[in-house]
């Protein structure tokens, strides 16, 4: 049989809908947060939460953390300044750029555009966790090769995009990559070893999940 | 014993330097393992939020810091600007507040009042006229007699341009966590200065530059903007003091950073140049201006015209305009982008006015240049690259249909040499070796050219040199600006390590039997010189050594860098671009960069320092400007929603081509950072010109400009 490396990231269901995809979709304004869980809009009203501390539990990388935060912390500032971990960026910190990306039942969200408290219930992902043991990620290692980072500090963040696209993308052209990675943005100037970087990644992971 | 000959190895003894190597720290960095200032946490962290002044220019009244003080969780409230305080632009530091979360530290700013008289303000540059008494003309260089070469000139082309403000825009904010207890101050800033930044900080605490401890593994991005420890490094000690040396963590969020942590001067220009039908300029006439905040400033009357240098008659202005916006800082090659645009875009200009091919009158004016042979021959392999002969055509002959292509030329210069820098080697026995530097890597790979050159001069593998960089208690290194970094510290790491390989000669000659000087290091061995038969491994020549390390120091010295280093670059860059004239959208298509660079130690990282900085100058020729409301006083757009940044799909494809020649390699090493990053805006806007037949004046190249030029009227 024929298994992942990564069977966490076929733990959900893929939907047919991509956060770029529905945010290109609504436009401009469909960044806000409440727009980036559609499924949440069918739910029941929620208990109305805080604004003090509430206690949280967060599925990451595996295992659960609980934790207090105020409604109003999102899943970035509980990972970096809770739980310490700090691979996510917090860069532009409203949804633009990418730096934060973690990976939110099975789909790459910006870490700074979701409420910790909304994250609770899903498995979450993040760069410290496909990175687990001093092993780099095939995606990781690819960026690495292709010197696909400078200062490194947009790298955690396209990394994970990057992991998020091929799982759902495992075979993808250099144009389907560069349309792809569109949501994350670097300062440095590193897009041209992120492509060769992705396409190696793919190429590896496809391998990889054969020879499994 | 002589003084070793620390000169490069010749190319074709190189085993590490010139070979393709992986950034040594790029796993850290990919894996998120790695730990930039903004990743610090210490025992009892703290969290400061900082109160910016929302108008352009004020003065303050009264703080009153009584409500946020009182708030559960605040644990120390600092005043920046104090009543009388003149604010003189939009963002100015007010108060900060530390608390046990950065949430209550932002409710507490919330609480904060501040009654401010406020003035009259002026932030709009781009109109010289409008100016008035903010200008600040700096007087008129005057070479030769213009007036006569105009009268004398077969064509006289005029033209005006313009490029605007842009942000540093670092990826990683400005800031740093910092805990002041006692009298030590320990430091984790983000910056480009490890060396220099305790000593600034240090003056502004009076404390003695001895008690601050600089700490930083990685920093995300500085482009020039980060060398002082600045107002919020400052306060953010304080606020730890204050707090009773619990440590702070303070870094501006996005909007702050935008407003007042970098910037560089914009530059606009009306341009006039005489020359003969065949291209040769006579004369030159310029009248710069623009702004960096409060001081004026702006492209300086000795930068233009930039590279073309010697055009024998010149009359060039240049008048600085004051605004009351944050101030401008250093920017990947000061002033550089904006001459090299202006200066292309007049050249292009007379050239399609002239009815000539402009590779043939950027060729003819090489002339006025300092090197016309290396600029001739990177213009003729950039024209190969780019298919010019195939695809250039004159200016706005772009064919039928509504999307046009063009091509265009954009020239560079820059210096090198290296900075201050000292290096310690130590040689353990059991053969490890360490190299200590006070220095910084930025994403340049300054760590790994360090490791190449140990591992080089002491015949090992890169992964057996352990480099330690980031520490203010290592040997001095001077702050990464200027392209220095590599000539510097690579200069420092060969006499370093090469001085130490001496005393490891000295130790093993005797049981060898031969002189020291008969000893070389090669492949992980100290063998006899003609004879590898008669060798120790690496790790019996160190067993040797007993329990004493070899320390030794290395040093460059920036007034004598022995011939390991060396500066003065020229690039070339040619942009090919597609323009939909119906809607103005301008796609480029690929950017051929051909840059001279001296020695290459490693290719890898440094095509990756070029294609960077193509990418920072297509963004600059097509998204990225600060906007400015005269309403408001405000920075319209500071935020990376609206201060645009170029995409992984907004780039094309960028060619690289290291001009690696064997002249070139001679000269030694020369920073790369900079150079590259020039002459692209400049290519990326003459492309435009020659695809749609008429100049877009200023950029970004944004639509609604391109589509006013083509509408002949002003964006």
């Amino acid at each position: 049989m024929k298994k992942s490396k990564h069977p966490e990231a076929k733990a959900q269901p893929v939907t047919g809908v991509s956060r770029r995809g529905f945010i290109r979709g609504v436009g401009l304004s469909g960044g806000a947060v409440g727009l980036l869980h559609p499924e949440a809009e069918a739910a029941p009203a929620p208990a109305v939460l805080g604004p003090g501390p509430v206690p949280i539990t967060l599925q990451i990388n595996g295992k659960p953390h609980k934790l207090e935060v105020e409604p109003r912390v999102t899943l970035l500032d509980a990972l970096r300044d809770r739980l310490e971990l700090t691979g996510a960026k917090r860069v532009c910190d409203r949804g633009t750029c990418g730096a934060c990306t973690v990976i939110l039942g099975g789909k790459a969200v910006y870490a700074c555009s979701v409420l910790a408290i909304d994250a609770q219930g899903k498995p979450i992902q993040t760069v410290e966790g496909i990175n687990a043991g001093g092993r780099l990620h095939p995606v990781a290692a690819a960026f690495v090769n292709h010197d696909a980072q400078q200062c490194g500090y947009c790298t955690p963040g396209f990394v994970m995009a990057a992991k998020a696209f091929l799982d759902r993308n495992p075979n993808p052209t250099l144009e389907q990559v560069r349309k792809g990675l569109g949501g994350n943005l670097c300062r440095c100037g590193t897009y041209m070893g992120i492509r060769q970087a992705v396409l190696e990644a793919a190429k590896q992971l496809r391998g990889g999940a054969r020879n499994a | 014993m002589p003084e070793p000959n620390y000169s490069w190895p010749p190319r074709e003894k190189r085993r590490v330097i010139g070979k393709r190597v992986s950034r040594i720290d790029g796993p850290a960095k990919a894996s998120g393992r790695g730990k930039y200032g903004s990743d610090i946490h210490q025992p009892g962290l703290l969290f400061a939020a900082l109160l910016t002044c929302p108008h352009a220019h004020a003065r303050v009244r009264s703080v009153d810091t009584k409500e946020a003080q009182a708030l559960k969780g605040v644990t120390a409230v600092e005043v920046i600007s104090g009543p009388g305080t003149e604010i003189q632009w939009a963002g100015t530091e007010v108060a900060a507040v530390a608390a046990v979360t950065e949430e209550i530290a932002r409710d507490a700013v919330r609480r904060i009042k501040v009654d401010y008289e406020i003035l009259p303000h002026a932030v709009k540059e781009d109109d010289l006229k409008a100016a008035g008494a903010r200008s600040k003309p700096a007087g008129e260089v005057l070479v030769g007699d213009p007036d006569d070469a105009f009268k004398k000139a077969d064509v006289i082309s005029e033209g005006e341009y313009g490029i605007p403000v842009l942000q540093h825009c670092c990826l990683e904010s400005h800031g740093q966590v910092v805990m002041w207890k006692g009298d030590s101050v320990e430091y984790w800033p983000s910056t480009q200065n490890v060396s220099g930044i305790g000593g600034d900080l240090a003056r502004s605490l009076e404390v003695p530059a001895a008690n601050v401890h600089v700490h930083q593994d990685h920093m995300g991005g500085g482009f020039g903007s980060k060398f002082s420890a600045d107002r919020w490094g400052v306060v953010a000690a304080k606020l730890s003091r204050a707090s009773g040396g619990r440590p702070v963590k303070l870094f501006l969020d996005r909007r702050t950073e935008l407003e007042i942590a970098g910037g560089r001067p914009s530059g606009f220009a009306r341009i006039k140049l005489g020359a003969r039908k065949d291209g040769a300029i006579l004369a030159w006439e310029s009248h710069s201006w623009g702004t960096s905040g409060v001081g004026g400033g702006g492209v300086a009357a000795t930068q233009l015209p930039y590279v073309f240098t010697n055009i024998p008659n010149r009359r060039v202005n240049h008048t600085g305009v004051i605004t009351h916006t944050g101030p401008a800082r250093a920017w990947r090659a000061p002033n550089h982008p904006q001459a090299s645009f202006l200066t292309c875009c007049a050249i292009e200009d007379l050239a399609a006015r002239l009815n000539l091919d402009p590779l043939e009158v950027f060729d003819k004016n090489f002339q006025y240049t300092a090197r016309p042979e290396v600029y001739r021959a990177q213009l003729r392999k950039a024209a190969e690259l780019i298919e010019w002969k195939k695809l250039w055509h004159p200016r706005g002959q772009s064919g039928p249909g509504p999307v046009k292509r063009g091509l265009g030329i954009g020239v560079a210069t820059w210096g090198g040499l290296g900075h201050a820098s000292d290096c310690r080697t130590t040689i353990h026995p059991d053969g490890s070796v360490e190299v200590e530097l006070g220095s910084q890597d930025l994403g340049t790979g300054t760590r790994t050219v360090i490791a190449m050159v140990a591992a080089e001069t002491l015949g090992l593998q890169v992964n057996q040199i352990q480099v330690k960089i980031g520490d203010n208690r290592y040997p001095p290194s001077g702050g990464s600006g200027g392209s220095t970094t590599v000539g510097g510290v690579s200069a420092s790491t060969r006499k370093s390590t090469m001085n130490a390989l001496q005393k490891l000669f000295e130790a093993v000659a005797p049981g060898l039997g031969v002189p020291p000087d008969q000893l070389e290091a090669v492949d992980g061995k100290i063998q006899v010189k003609g004879n590898p038969a008669k060798s120790l491994t690496w790790k019996a020549a160190c067993q040797k050594l007993g329990v004493k390390p070899i320390v030794e120091m290395g040093q460059n010295n920036p007034k004598n860098p022995m011939g390991l280093i060396s500066q003065g670059v020229g690039g070339i860059q040619i942009a090919d671009v597609s323009v939909d004239t119906e809607t103005g959208v301008v796609k480029l298509n690929r950017l051929v960069a051909v840059q001279d660079c001296g020695l290459i130690i490693n290719p890898k990282t440094a095509e990756s320092q070029v294609y960077g900085a193509c990418i920072m100058a297509i963004c600059g020729a097509l998204f990225e400007e600060r906007i400015m409301c005269q309403q408001t006083g405000r920075f319209l757009n500071a935020d990376m929603e609206f201060y645009k940044l170029a995409g992984i799909d907004d780039i094309g494809e960028i060619i690289v081509h290291l001009d690696i020649t064997p002249e070139h390699d001679a000269r030694g090493v020369i920073g790369l950072g900079e150079p590259p990053v020039i002459p692209g805006i400049a290519a990326i806007a003459n492309a435009v010109a020659n695809a749609i037949g008429v100049r877009v004046p200023r950029v970004p190249l944004t639509p609604d400009r391109v589509l006013a030029a083509l509408e002949g009227r002003r964006a």
